[in-house]
This record gives structure tokens, sequence and C-alpha cells, in this order.
């Protein structure tokens, strides 16, 4: 299981105001010096969904959740998780960043890094022990990877390397995730296996944020999806937001209609 | 072995240590370079903070260093940031400038003052014993006691040892407790600072604070061993320890160990007994050759290590081709021709030497069978392997 007892109770605490979005972002502008990166952002993101962000390379995708997760420091604008700021919030939030932001020749072994997940709750000073191993171990086992618990980082393949960072997401036992292309160069069985983890999240009533870049499986995975160009084009239900129309307003030029019903965009195939 | 001898030891087995500590985490943030520009910086600190107070024992010093310390990182991050130069490049447009003003500062203001630009940058650890901490009366020692091997006695009050013992000893436990203290913060902010954040651990924080103890324990130590033995002590045994392990912790246990032991050796290579040389340069001589020993013997992660499993892949793999090619040819009408030793140079392109060298490895794991006339026969664990990596099974 991926959800705790505490963590069920705490859930439901949440539910029982549940017209309080998962995540509210108001005006929301960040610039680096006078280069705008996102421009007056609005969204709203219920709580529940399975919520894809897309958009073409330098739309602000990473930015935005960077700057939804105070990472970045916006010149404008207000967001809110669960109705309060996210400082309040962080035992709400898990985050998984771009597998190749890490140096993975650091010296520790996968436990250690699943179990860096549990810092959060822990808080200074307080050490990891039996519970979070067991916690990080149980996680292991829900992306598969028990097996490869005492081993070095150094020696995971890419899709390994994501699903370790999956199971410390889950680890955090949050209300609300983050995923920055969680999907980055794995193969398809791994892709499977985290779409499935996400649904079971999502069946757990928590909200999945996933930065994504493959416009022809957004329609199988997401319910919930906004796009993004440094403005927001849409965000809403996939069956209603995502249209032509707003992925041309999106994509522009560089889009590309196929054939079989889907859409993508060029700069996939780069 | 003097009491004398045992002193300086424990200097530097302490210096080093302390050295060795903070310097884990700069060469794994990819800072092994701030070393060494907080370590020449930190003189302008002293400088400015010996103008200020005009005692050079006083303990606003080191709080000079710190801040010098402080002052060098945010100028090398400020100019990074500008997009204009470089990390590295700014690193070394920063420290060489703030180093030559402490220099000008000195030897232009302070003539008379003993801050000796040479002993700055080399040390003179031998003579640091005689430099004692005494409670009451008055310390009488010089250095021109350092013949005779051995500390002279002081008149009145109650001799406590070498005082740099004892300001590196406190560094060493300040540096201990901090890293103690945050280990898990500290792992977590040096390998995944975002994560870090976004917890609600300041990341800076912990990088400031590093900051400041890669500061004080320069000013501490570059006054026994020089600010280039500092740059080495904090960079050569955790890069060296790096080799040795895949666990933090581990990583810095032998780091430490390391630096001690570099301080034991470099001590009695540069000893009158043996190339009666300068101690800093014999310790970074120790430490440069047992990186040199560990890059090459590591057990895993050494050249060798490494040359060895490549070596090995290479007869692994070769073993496998040929299993495949018999596995192919087994129960086919050109079995008899194809699966012979003298055929392999023909059609595995390998030479006649090799092949022999494979065919016996092979034999010798099972994998194949040599009958007579140089008929190769697969065995049952043979043709499993082939079923297995042509993904057949």
């Amino acid at each position: 299981m991926i959800v705790s007892e505490a963590a069920a109770d705490n859930l439901s605490e949440v539910n029982k105001e549940t017209d309080i979005p998962a995540v509210e972002v108001s005006d929301l502008t960040v610039a680096y010096h006078d280069k705008p990166v996102l421009w007056d952002i609005d969204l709203t993101v219920p709580n529940g969904v399975l919520m894809a962000i897309v958009g073409p390379n330098g739309a602000g995708k990473t930015t935005l959740i960077k700057a939804i997760l105070g990472l970045i420091r916006p010149v404008a604008g207000q967001v809110l998780i669960y109705g309060r700021p996210c400082g309040e919030q962080r035992r709400l939030i898990a985050y998984v960043p771009q597998r190749g932001s890490v140096d993975w020749d650091f010296p520790t072994t996968v436990l250690d890094l699943v179990m860096m997940g549990t810092y959060g709750s822990l808080g200074w000073f307080r050490r990891p022990g039996k519970a979070e191993r067991e916690r990080a171990l149980r996680a292991l086992e829900k992306v598969e990877m028990a097996a490869f618990a005492h081993r070095q980082i150094s020696q995971l393949s890419g899709g390994q390397q994501q699903r370790v960072f999956l199971a410390r997401a889950l680890v955090q036992d949050a209300q609300v995730y983050f995923m920055d292309e969680p999907f980055q160069g794995v193969d398809a069985t791994t892709e499977r296996a985290i779409i499935e983890l996400l649904r079971e999240l999502r069946s757990h009533g928590r909200t999945v944020l996933v930065v994504h870049h493959d416009l022809q499986t957004v329609i199988e995975y997401f319910d919930w999806v906004m796009l993004l160009n440094v403005r927001r084009i849409a965000s809403g239900p996939v069956s209603e937001v995502f249209t032509e129309a707003n992925l041309r307003a999106a994509y522009g030029a560089r889009l590309a209609l196929i054939r079989n019903g889907g859409f993508t965009s060029r700069s996939t195939f780069q | 072995m003097s009491l004398l001898d045992l002193e300086v030891q424990a200097i530097l087995v302490v210096t080093a240590s302390a050295c060795a500590l903070p310097g884990v985490f700069l060469v794994l943030r990819r800072l092994a370079l701030m070393s060494d520009a907080i370590s020449h910086s930190i003189l302008f600190g002293i400088v400015l903070a010996f103008f200020i107070t005009r005692d050079l024992s006083s303990p606003l010093l080191i709080g000079g260093a710190a801040l010098a310390g402080i002052v060098t990182v945010l100028l090398v991050e400020g100019l990074h940031r500008t997009r204009l130069v470089k990390e590295d490049a700014a690193i070394g447009l920063v420290f060489p400038v703030l180093f030559c003003i402490g220099v000008l500062l000195i030897s232009g203001f302070l003539r008379g003052v003993h801050l000796d630009e040479n002993c700055v940058l080399l040390g003179k650890p031998e003579f640091a014993p005689f430099n004692r901490l005494v409670i009451g009366g008055e310390a009488t020692a010089s250095a021109e006691h350092a013949d005779h091997g051995h500390v002279m006695p002081t008149r009145g009050g109650i001799d406590l040892g070498p005082k740099s013992l004892w300001v590196m000893g406190i560094i060493l436990i300040i540096n201990l407790t901090f890293i103690l203290l945050f280990y898990k913060e500290l792992k977590l902010a040096t390998f995944d600072a975002s994560l870090a954040a976004a917890l609600g651990f300041a990341p800076w924080l912990l990088h400031y604070g590093l900051m400041v103890l890669v500061s004080i324990t320069a000013v501490g130590a570059f006054e026994t061993v020089g600010s280039i033995l500092v740059v080495a002590l904090m960079i050569v045994p955790p890069a060296t320890a790096y080799l040795l392990t895949d666990r933090l912790a581990w990583m810095i246990g032998f780091s430490a160990l390391l630096a001690a032991l570099c301080g034991v050796l470099g001590y009695w290579l540069a000893h009158p007994r043996m190339l009666d040389t300068c101690i800093s340069g014999s310790m970074a001589t120790v430490a440069g050759a047992m990186f040199s020993l560990v890059l090459l013997f590591a057990p895993q992660r050494g050249v060798l290590a490494v040359l060895r499993r490549r070596q090995q892949q290479r007869w692994d793999f070769a073993q496998l081709m040929l299993a495949i090619h018999l596995f192919n040819h087994e129960k086919t009408a050109d079995a008899e021709r194809e699966n012979r030793i003298d055929h392999l140079q023909e059609h595995l392109n390998w030479d006649p030497r090799f092949a022999r060298r494979v065919v016996r490895r092979a034999e010798r794991r099972g994998l194949i069978r040599l009958e007579e006339e140089g008929m190769l026969r697969l065995t049952t664990p043979g043709r499993a392997a082939a079923e297995q990596a042509l993904q057949l099974q």
C-alpha cells in the first residue's frame, strides 16, 4: 500500500474540504532579468486529478513547477496549495525533479536515496530509523526495485533511476505530487509501470501534476491537462481542452497532425 | 621519538583531519576550487581584522577570516550569476585580488609585524609547538630552541601544550559536530538541492554554514601548514576516499583517516633523519602519492580494476559469441564444417591463438566440449546461455 494509515486520516481531513483546489495559481509571472518565462499564469487544479502540463521546449513547464514549489521567486503572483501558501504545506507536497538534475555518482545506495523522501517528515536533526527504512523498502517493492536496495546508485539504468525517484516521492506520502518529466528516457515497461502507479495515487484521492512531452499519450494517460507556452493557453479536463485549436495556439507551426488521430509535436522527434 | 616529534605529529594529524571533513562536501559539490579561493582570500580578512585589533592572537582574526571567506563565495556567485563569467573563471578572478590586497597591506603598512608571506603559503609546522598555551606566567620558548629537539619549559604558569593543537582541536570538534548534527541535511542538500528546498531544508543556509567552516578551518590551518597544504588536505583525502567507497559516511571516515595518515607519513618523510625537508611539501607529496596509488589499485573504481573488468567482459562476450555461433549451426547441414576450432578464424574473424584461448575458457566453464578432430559441441548450460542471450527462452 502506498497510503499509510496515518496519512489516510490526514487525507480524509483534507478531503472534508473537498472544494479547496489542490493547487491554485493566480497572476504568476516569472522572469529571468527582463526575459519573461511565465506571463500572468492563472491555474486551478482540482483535488484528485492526474494532470499533464504540456507545451513546447522553453514554454516554462519546469519553471512553473519550481515557482509553485517556491524554488524560484516569482516577480508577481500567488500560489496556494490546498488553500495555504506553499511554505505551510510542505508536508502535503512531493516533488520529483528531472532525473538529470542530480549527480548519480554520489556515494549512496538506492535505499538511502529513497529514504531521503522521509526527511521532510523527520524535520531537522532527527535521523531516519527502522520505520523510515521499512517505508523506503515498501516503496521500492512498489516500483519493483527492491532487489536493488543495496546497490550503489551509479549502477542504475535510466529507467531504474526514474523508478527510484518515484519511490522516493511515494515515501513522502504526500497529497499532491509534482513530477518533472518522469517518462524521459525510460523504456516502455517502465513507462507503463509509472503510469499505473500514478493512476493508483489518483484512485487514493491524490493529485498528480506531470510535466509531459509526448502529446500522443496525453489522452490515454491523463484526465486533466494544461497547455502552456509562456502564458496559459488552456487548462481543464482533457476531453474539453485538448483540442486542435488549443494545441495550435500552444505549439504554433511546429504542430504536425498525424493521421492516426493523435497529435504530436515535431520537437519530440528532434 | 621526542616530545617535540609527538607534538608536531599531533598538530599535523588534527589539522589534516579538520581540513578533510568539510573537504568531503566541497568535493561532492564540485566546489573543490572554492577551498583554494577561500584559503587565500582569508588573508585579506585577517589583515583587516588585524588593523582593528592590532593583536595577532585575537580571536577576531578568525571572525575576519570567516567573513572574507563568505565575501569570496558571494563575489564568485555574484559574478557567475551575471552570466558574463563562468564559475571557475569567477573563482580565479576573485581570490587572487583579495589575496594580493592582503599581501600589499602587509608589506605596505605592517612591515614590523610578523606575518610572513612565505609562511602564509607554506607554513612552518615544525615551529608550531613553540607557541604554547600557558595559563598564568609567561611562555619563554621560541623558535630558536627548535634545534634542541625539545620544548623549553615555561617560566611559571601551567603549560597546556602547543597553542595550534588547541586551536585546530577545537576547529576539528566544530567541524565534526556540524557534520554529525546536519549529516542528513547535508547529504540531501548536496545530492539534490531542489528537493531539499522543496522539503523546507534551507540548502543555502547549509551552503553558507559549510563555507564558514571552510574559512575558519583554513585560517586555523594556514597558520601551521600554510594555504597550499590547506588546499591539498581539503581536496586530496576526500577525492581519494571517493574512490574507495560508495557510502557517504565511509567516505567521510576514510577522508579523515587518510588525512591523518598524510600527517604522520609526511612528518617522517620530511624529518631530518629522512629527507630533511619542508613538512608541508612532504605532506602534500604523500597525499598525492596516496591518491595515485588508490587511483590505480582501488578495488572497484581503480584504473586496474576497471581494466580487469573490461578484459573479463571481453572474454565473456567472446565465449557467448562462440556459444551462439555453435548454437546457430549445430543442427544444420554445415555443422561438421562450421563448428570446428580451426574454422573460427574464418567465421568469427578470430586469430587462431585467440580462438584457442576462448575455446579453453569456454570449456573450463562447461559451455562447450572439444571433441576429436577439433569438433566443438555445446553442452546443456552452453545451449542455455546462447538461448538466453538470443532471448529464445
